[in-house]
């Protein structure tokens, strides 16, 4: 089993049996689908919606080649850079010489799970500059030291007592209760940290090809602070965030701020298309854009699977899924966790090192049906574990199909199932859950059925029989 | 018209009283039935875990065993979705794509052919009990079928039908997944059991016996006394 696997397992196994952890995020996505489900309602067709937003998304990314050349010529015609970076270390690489070159010595983030994907914090702090994150989860995590636990609420896994006591311990700030109080104590921390900064990291929610902006859309006024105060603002977008028209945000920003966060509207939306020209009172000096490729193209190149390319980052797929709420994001040990994450993360860094995040699925679909974009999440996870068994299948595994194949294949054979089940039933019923239970892998935990007097097709032909 | 019983494998084994009760109505309503005992299994424990040449290979037993049918009427939402749904794409490109999806054209869940194509909504069942209806989740997204058991189940007499909160989250069964992570599957079949015990019902129906499997072997553990039924057998009642 690879390391990752094993992690996983470990890591699962553990969160499942966490009853606290459980309740904490029923609670807090219980109140999430309710507003998600009145803001739905809003919607003439939410189910229109989600065919024209998929539409846009599948234009762009179909035609890549083109948006984003549009793209990049609309934001140099202002005097933006644009840097094509293949992979982490080149995106990293060169924000750190343009750190160097600035005299950069303090950096402002928002949040960009983008720059996660590629540890751009750690690689910039390890370039001895200081990385503060202004997104309050975010901020909250970096403190811990913790991955974000969600791609949306980095920090939805802590209680506002965790939280305070990560304030007291690496902020000496006084004990606080309420969300206005700890609120403060961040923004307290954030405001002199905006001012000394001397260049702001941001993502992007779309990156708009007809009139090169980058729309950015969040709730707390960070990303837009950490966006216009430094001299020095660099972007990081992957390539599929790409978006034909400015229209095309009109579907896609309230959708992911309903499906995302049961929002109408996320509360600051901004469209960024350059640096500071002559005459403007604010925004960054020097403006660069890193498009990110990172094996997209890999996944472009899959005509099946393209289309989880169309994903916006909302977290929908999450927010529903069982598997999810039931490990917790950290348990995945991704970037991207829970659907979105199973189905990308084998084709971003490697199908048999990440193909263990496919098969924990039970394949109930619930992410599909909630996906604002329409990616076939659950089938995509069904084609990755097809992809990784033909390209090399598990060595017991195999021989136990071959037979199971051989034995299916046989009606008369298998007619012999019953009799042996009803033999073999109360053996199994009073070893069950022991070590010796070839079943054990169910009966650990849940009771097997009693084998019936008789199987459907015996009572069907002892009913023939008589006729 | 003649139909054609489609018993997934674990009905026949472990639930026949499904495939008994699903006769027992489509006779009473004047159909005839009949079941091609070549059948065995649909193949999907294979396909799911990514085997997917003996899946083809367990497919074609069903291939052949419904050559000759008009109309295919299964006792499982999941089984059924594997025939509807998965069937074209696991013969995608193959030979026998062709027969793949015309066997996927003629098949129909039980509750969705009673009420959409048979157009029956009172069968004359009755059962007095307080129960509450889990939708199994391939039932529910690969096939659509969520108004049909409610719409037949509202005619049983005696029978008091109460929703559950997250009626469509997942029970956690998911064919190999239940071994392959069983403590995840556990878990998640725990949620599904303490969403069931808030109803206060006595009984939990569906049209997926491998979800009450799941669900009645939790509470068989936990020694918790509350029964499940397969939508047939329930409505076979009369």
């Amino acid at each position: 089993m690879p390391a990752e696997a094993a992690q996983f397992h470990h890591d699962a196994e553990r969160l499942t049996h966490d009853l606290r952890h459980r309740s904490l995020i029923q609670k807090a996505l219980g109140g999430y689908y309710v507003k998600r489900d009145e803001q739905k309602a809003k919607y003439t067709s939410w189910q229109m919606a989600r065919a024209s937003a998929a539409a846009a998304k599948y234009e762009a990314v179909n035609h890549l080649d083109t948006y984003l050349l549009e793209f990049t010529a609309k934001l140099e015609a202002r005097g933006t850079k644009v840097f094509w970076a293949a992979d982490g270390a080149e995106a990293a690489a060169y924000i750190a010489s343009v750190a160097r070159e600035a005299e950069v010595k303090r950096i402002i983030k928002s949040k960009t799970m983008t720059g996660e994907e590629i540890h751009l914090g750690q690689a910039l702090e390890k370039a001895g500059l200081e990385v503060v994150e202004s997104d309050l989860g975010e901020f909250i995590v970096q403190l811990r030291e913790e991955p974000p636990y969600h791609i949306v609420f980095p920090s939805m896994h802590l209680t506002r007592g965790e939280i305070s006591e990560t304030f007291e311990k690496m902020l000496g700030s006084a004990p606080a209760d309420t969300p206005e109080e700890l609120t403060m104590i961040a923004r307290d921390v954030m405001r002199m940290k905006y001012c000394q900064a001397d260049m702001g990291i941001s993502g992007a929610n779309f990156a708009v090809a007809e009139t090169g902006h980058i729309s950015i859309t969040e709730n707390e006024g960070n990303a837009r602070l950490s966006t216009t105060l430094p001299k020095v603002l660099v972007s990081i977008v992957g390539i599929e965030k790409v978006v034909p028209k400015l229209d095309d945000l009109a579907v896609l920003l309230p959708m992911l701020a309903t499906a995302g966060a049961g929002q109408n509207m996320t509360c600051y939306n901004t469209l960024l298309g350059g640096p500071r020209e002559p005459g403007e009172t604010d925004g960054p000096e020097e403006f660069h854009v890193v498009l990110l490729d990172n094996r997209r193209t890999a996944l472009l190149a899959d005509a099946e699977q393209r289309d989880a390319l169309h994903c916006i980052r909302c977290g929908a797929c999450l927010n529903v899924c069982p598997i999810f709420k039931n490990i917790g994001g950290h348990s995945y040990g991704t970037t991207y966790q829970g659907p979105i994450g199973s189905v990308i993360t084998p084709h971003l860094r490697g199908l048999q090192s990440w193909k263990h995040l496919s098969f924990s699925s039970s394949l109930c679909g619930a992410c599909s049906e909630a996906c604002p974009v329409k990616i076939d999440l659950h089938h995509h996870l069904l084609q990755n574990r097809r992809n990784a068994i033909a390209q090399r299948p598990v060595w017991w595994e195999k021989p136990i199909f071959i037979g199971f194949a051989w034995f299916m294949r046989r009606p008369a054979l298998y007619r012999m199932a019953a009799p042996m089940l009803r033999l073999g039933g109360p053996i199994l019923h009073a070893i069950r859950g022991k070590f010796f239970d070839p079943a054990r892998l169910w009966t650990g935990t849940r009771d097997l059925p009693p084998a019936p007097a008789q199987s459907f097709k015996e009572f069907w032909r002892a009913r023939y029989a008589k006729r | 018209m003649k139909i054609s019983l489609f018993i997934p494998c674990f009905i026949d084994q472990y639930y026949p009283g499904a495939g008994i009760g699903a006769v027992k109505i489509l006779e009473k309503l004047g159909q005839e039935v009949v079941y091609p005992e070549s059948q065995t299994c649909c193949g999907q424990p294979a396909f799911n875990s990514g085997y997917w040449d003996e899946a083809r290979a367990v497919a074609e037993t069903m291939l052949d065993a419904f050559r000759d049918a008009d109309v295919v009427v299964g006792v499982s939402g999941s089984c059924g979705a594997m025939l509807k749904v998965f069937y074209p794409e696991l013969f995608h490109g193959q030979p026998r794509e062709a027969e793949a999806k015309a066997l996927a054209e003629k098949t129909h869940e039980f509750s969705s052919f009673l009420v959409n194509v048979l157009e029956v909504g009172d069968l004359g069942a009755s059962l007095p009990a307080k129960a509450t209806f889990h939708d199994g989740c391939h039932g529910l997204r690969e096939l659509g079928i969520k108004r049909e058991p409610r719409e037949l189940l509202r005619h049983v007499r005696g029978l008091e039908l109460v929703e559950m909160g997250e009626a469509e989250t997942c029970c956690g069964f998911g064919g190999t997944f239940s071994v392959k992570f069983p403590e995840i599957s556990t878990a998640m079949g725990e949620v599904k059991c303490a969403s069931i015990l808030e109803t206060g019902a006595d009984l939990i129906i569906s049209n997926d016996s491998s979800c009450l499997m799941q669900i009645q072997g939790l509470f068989d553990r936990q020694g918790n006394k509350i029964r499940s039924m397969h939508l047939a057998e329930v409505l076979a009642n009369f």
